[in-house]
């Protein structure tokens, strides 16, 4: 098959072998099944305008996600083998999460054995708030390297796990980096995804966020104790996340009064029956 | 910014395959779905690929639009640019993404050996 790339810059350029292309559109098809990398074995082209001429080309067809998608695997292992449960709670930075996970636990305290992965940037500020309620906290700094990251991956969450007396537990909550782009990409190894989306965000923001809010089965609509001071327009959030996830729960909610926070314990309740 | 810990992924990945030979193009398969942005990853490549044997290697992004197929009525589609995923056909709502999640090394360009004969 030819090769008439589309680059993200708008450049073209065509690489040796017969065109499939489409000549109205510069359009092919791409890069699903049954692609063929065959011939790049052992290939020589031309024309790579500003390299070498006469480069060998090798076919790699490796996923980049590969070792960060292993370790998640192991870390589901080592949940399901001593019979833990594992949410990944994500939202945008101050959505929520923290009050929430402190309500949650003031409610499930004698019911559920909890242990918290708490992923901070820079400080223990979040771990702090969540002590004093017989749960174990685990905290991963993200901010230690280059740059900081701006979510958790599978071996940092790997990294927390054995600080959790994993045995005694029934659930971990994964408070995951405040950020509606990254942490959608990282499997960590967890059993459901939840965002708490706050109404302070605006409505748009599941069409601008498509991918996080499409891989969450729950969706907690926070701060909703705002309604009176705010002109949200809640049927028009709904329609929006509607549109990118259609089949996500929604639990309406306020960390701060309380309301709806029952009903997200018991949807973690409903996880911890769900049969493995 | 996860441009960057993808980067240090793509390191591991192509200098297993190139086995010490010279890379001058690494080629990536980014899908719509997936939140790369091309820019930011050739920017954040220069960095990591700085003063190591990767150095003055360039990453080629080739973007997967994104398909989606009704799980109701089979009617596939792609996804197009608003991300509204249900089926373009019959309205149903339970659709699977088919392409546009796709994140890979597709292939490598290698620097011809100075001893080979060089073509065109
Ligand atoms: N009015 C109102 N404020 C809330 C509610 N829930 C949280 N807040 C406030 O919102 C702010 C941020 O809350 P956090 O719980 O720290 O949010 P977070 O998502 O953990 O934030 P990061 O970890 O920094 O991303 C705090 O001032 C909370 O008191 C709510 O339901 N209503
Ligand atoms: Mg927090
Ligand atoms: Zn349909």
């Amino acid at each position: 098959m030819g090769r008439f790339h589309r680059h993200a810059d708008g450049t073209e350029h065509s690489h040796d072998g017969p065109d499939n292309t489409d000549p109205s559109t510069g359009d092919h098809e791409h890069g699903h099944e049954g692609h063929e990398h065959g011939r790049e074995g052992h290939e020589h082209t031309g024309d790579h305008s500003g390299y070498a001429t006469g480069t060998e080309r090798v076919a790699v067809l490796e996923r980049i996600f590969g070792e960060n998608d292993k370790t998640a695997a192991a870390n589901r292992a080592s949940l399901a083998a001593n019979g833990v449960r594992a949410v990944n709670l994500m939202s945008s930075p101050g959505a929520g999460k923290t009050t929430l996970l402190r309500e949650t636990l003031a409610r499930l305290k004698g019911e559920a054995r909890i242990g918290i992965v708490e992923g901070d940037i820079e400080t223990s500020l979040d771990a702090d708030r969540l002590a004093g309620f017989g749960a174990s906290v685990a905290l991963v700094n993200t901010g230690n390297g280059f740059g900081g990251e701006c979510h958790l991956d599978a071996p940092m969450v790997g990294s927390a796990l054995p600080r959790l007396p994993l045995a005694d537990l029934d659930l971990v909550l994964i408070e995951n980096v405040g950020n509606l782009v990254c942490p959608a990409e990282f499997d960590v190894g967890e059993d459901a995804r939840a965002m708490v989306y706050a109404i302070t965000e605006g409505e748009e923001k599941p069409l601008k966020y498509p991918v996080m809010f499409r891989s969450c089965q729950l969706v907690v609509v926070n701060k909703i104790d705002l309604l009176p001071h705010l002109d949200f327009d809640m049927d028009g959030f709904l329609g929006n996340l509607r549109a990118v996830n259609p089949g996500a729960t929604v639990i309406q909610a306020s960390a701060r009064t309380g309301e709806g926070v029952d009903a997200w314990c018991d949807w973690l309740r409903a996880q911890l029956a769900v049969p493995r | 910014m996860h441009e960057l810990s993808l980067c240090g992924s793509i390191a591991d990945i192509v200098s297993r395959h190139a086995e010490g030979r010279t890379v001058t193009v690494i080629h990536v398969q980014v899908g719509q779905l997936r939140q790369v942005v091309p820019d930011t990853l050739a920017f954040c490549w220069e960095m990591v690929s700085a003063d190591t044997a990767l150095d003055g290697s360039v990453i080629e992004v080739e973007t997967v639009p994104a398909r989606m197929r009704c799980r109701k009525c089979g009617h596939s589609d792609e996804v197009g640019d608003l991300p509204v995923f249900a089926c373009h056909d019959c309205g149903g709502i339970d659709a699977e993404i088919i392409a546009g999640e796709e994140f890979m090394v597709t292939s490598l360009d290698l620097a011809a050996e100075p001893a080979g004969e060089t073509g065109t």
